[in-house]
């Protein structure tokens, strides 16, 4: 029987393009283009197992082996730091996590910057690199509000365009980190299910290539 | 002797094997305390896998410690004097904070540490045990092996800066050869130096192909001592026919604060984690001012609990019911026999908690099957 090699997508657009990614490195799986509400797609010819989930939780079911491999954002991985291999960047879902703030703001140094994000992690480390001290707003949506409503002073959240922050008088004032979708693997899935991954990176970094 | 895979578990089956393992090599028991005192880990922090501690004064007014660690205490009780070493084992919880929780989680460890004047044959010795406890496990099981140094003195050579360099070895960690390329270009490193460290990531598996691959890159005093030294440890290790569970992975790597030499990792078939981690940490030792070498690794039982085993479909074979007043000398006869064929669980009334494959009712000496889920 062939191995099965089971791949944690995240839900939504950039896994719908992902799986096209898949699906043109010969990985395709007829079933997850049909419309319904199955969580769970394989194809035991090509010897492999999607399933859609939130992507926030594509490193979570990685690291605990549930999926061999999956396909995370960049920001998602520094922000849980989870235990993985991260084999290739897929490119795609490219933006950038940054500093934003009102377009007058000016920060002073003199007292504590008020921070709010939806990743604590990520703006916490961040801020220690420069020693400076601050206070962290953990937010969970509408980060662009904070610094109108006098929240905070900064925010630090995931850029794409910029469209939001300019319609909102906000502007980008560092970028902390590019963001991209990575491919990321279980450490004990990589060893025993060594070539089946090594083959899907392969073609992966394939289509990477020809995507340009 | 017991010898039930019903009765005895993955973990309690594998602490008696790797006790018999390592006091066939010399190795003997230490049994230690629960408690420490605080300031051990504060000294030697970041060797710490977690670096929360539950601790607690006690009546004497010191500042006390539920063990995180077990080397720690173990070198401390180690003499460091030339000619002299201590070759020990241990079985010990250890209490740290799971990932990704606040709460703290109980582990069950068991490991082996030999500390003192060491003979290059004492750390195979050690790799060997570590491949030994991984076979008795289970059959199939990887130990992947790297060398601290090597990778150190091809950093070095690398010409990255501090910043990068750790940035670098964080890549190699996780196989990330894209970011890894990222930073030699935002540092200005030529291109045939990033590409050797690249090859730290892309060279992983057999051992013979690895080391054949690597060689000829190496150009430094120091990346070639390193590289004599764990080619000659893998040698080792092919002749000892380990040479198709044992892997060679430069993603294999521990703070270069404490170690120095060989590091390694093992892994077993559906145990989504690495159930074996250890290496050489001869600078732990010089941090806390001694002179020995030190080589050691743990085995996390607590992830065996993950390894596949047969799963029972009940809980007990016969439950037998009975009435408030039956004979207490028939029904112990009745309970005697049928404990023969499998295990009773002897109840008054219908147990609700329990999954049982058959029921049976004790009425006046005889047996009679109620229920039964063959």
């Amino acid at each position: 029987m062939k191995t099965m090699i089971n791949v944690a997508l995240p839900k939504g657009r950039l896994g719908e393009k992902v799986y096209r990614y898949f699906k043109n490195a010969g990985y395709e799986c007829p079933s997850i283009e049909e419309t319904n509400r199955k969580l769970i797609f394989e194809n035991p010819d090509k010897g492999v197992r999607y399933f859609w989930v939130k992507p926030s939780d594509v490193p979570i079911y990685v690291e605990r082996g549930a999926a061999d491999i999956g396909v995370a954002g960049k920001d998602i991985l520094l922000e849980y730091e989870p235990d993985v291999y991260e084999l290739l960047d897929l490119n795609m879902g490219k933006c950038r996590m940054a500093v934003a703030a009102k377009k007058d703001f000016r920060d002073s140094k003199g007292t504590t910057l008020r921070v709010a994000t939806k990743f604590p992690n990520i703006a916490g480390n961040f801020y220690a690199e420069k020693c400076r001290d601050i206070d962290i707003i953990k937010l969970n949506g509408s980060i662009e509000i904070a610094p109108i409503l006098e929240l905070s002073d900064v925010i630090v959240d995931i850029v794409e365009t910029g469209t939001t922050l300019k319609e909102n008088d906000l502007e980008v004032v560092e970028t902390i980190v590019p963001i991209s979708a990575r491919l990321i693997a279980n450490k004990s899935g990589y060893k025993f299910k060594n070539e089946e991954i090594l083959n899907i990176r392969k073609s992966l970094e394939e289509q990477v290539r020809l995507q340009g | 002797m017991i010898n039930d895979d019903k009765i005895i578990k993955n973990d309690e089956r594998a602490i008696f094997a790797l006790r018999a393992l390592y006091r066939q090599y010399g190795y003997s028991q230490f049994k230690m305390s629960r408690f420490e005192e605080y300031d051990l880990y504060v000294k030697n922090k970041d060797f710490l896998v977690s670096d929360e501690v539950i601790t607690f004064t006690d009546r004497s007014g010191k500042l006390m410690a539920l063990k995180p660690d077990v080397t720690l205490s173990i070198i401390k009780n180690t003499v460091d004097r030339q000619g002299e070493k201590q070759k020990l084992y241990y079985n010990e919880n250890v209490y740290r904070v799971a990932k990704g929780t606040h709460s703290f989680k109980e582990i069950m460890q068991a490991g082996l540490e030999c500390v003192g004047d060491l003979h290059s044959y004492d750390i195979a010795e050690v790799v060997l045990l570590a491949v030994k406890s991984l076979a008795l496990i289970n059959n199939k099981y990887v130990l992947d092996i790297s060398h601290m140094g090597l990778i150190a003195a091809m950093l070095d050579d690398s010409g990255l800066s501090h910043d990068g360099k750790a940035s670098a070895h964080a890549c190699l960690h996780q196989k990330n050869a894209h970011e890894l390329r990222d930073i030699c270009t935002k540092e200005e490193i030529a291109p045939e130096k990033t590409d050797k460290l690249c090859a730290l990531i892309e060279n992983s598996g057999n051992i013979v192909a690895v080391l054949s691959s690597i060689a000829p890159l190496l150009t430094t005093e120091d990346e070639k001592t390193a590289f004599a030294e764990f080619a000659s440890l893998c040698k080792i290790i092919e002749i000892s026919g380990f040479s198709k569970a044992v892997r060679v992975d430069f993603s294999v790597g521990n703070d270069m604060k404490y170690y120095s030499g060989v590091v390694f990792k093992g892994y077993i078939e559906g145990i989504p984690a690495s159930i074996l981690s250890g290496g050489q940490y001869d600078r732990l030792l010089k941090k806390m001012g001694r002179k020995s070498n030190a080589i050691g690794f743990a085995l996390y039982l607590d992830l065996l609990e993950r390894m596949e085993t047969t799963e029972e479909s009940y809980d007990i074979d016969t439950v037998l019911i009975h009435e408030a007043d039956a004979d207490t000398v028939l029904l112990a006869q009745a309970a005697e026999k049928l404990s023969e064929k499998g295990s009773v669980l002897i109840s008054s009334n219908v147990p609700e908690q329990v999954k049982w494959r058959r029921l049976m009712k004790f009425t006046d000496g005889r047996i009679e099957t109620l229920e039964n889920n063959d």
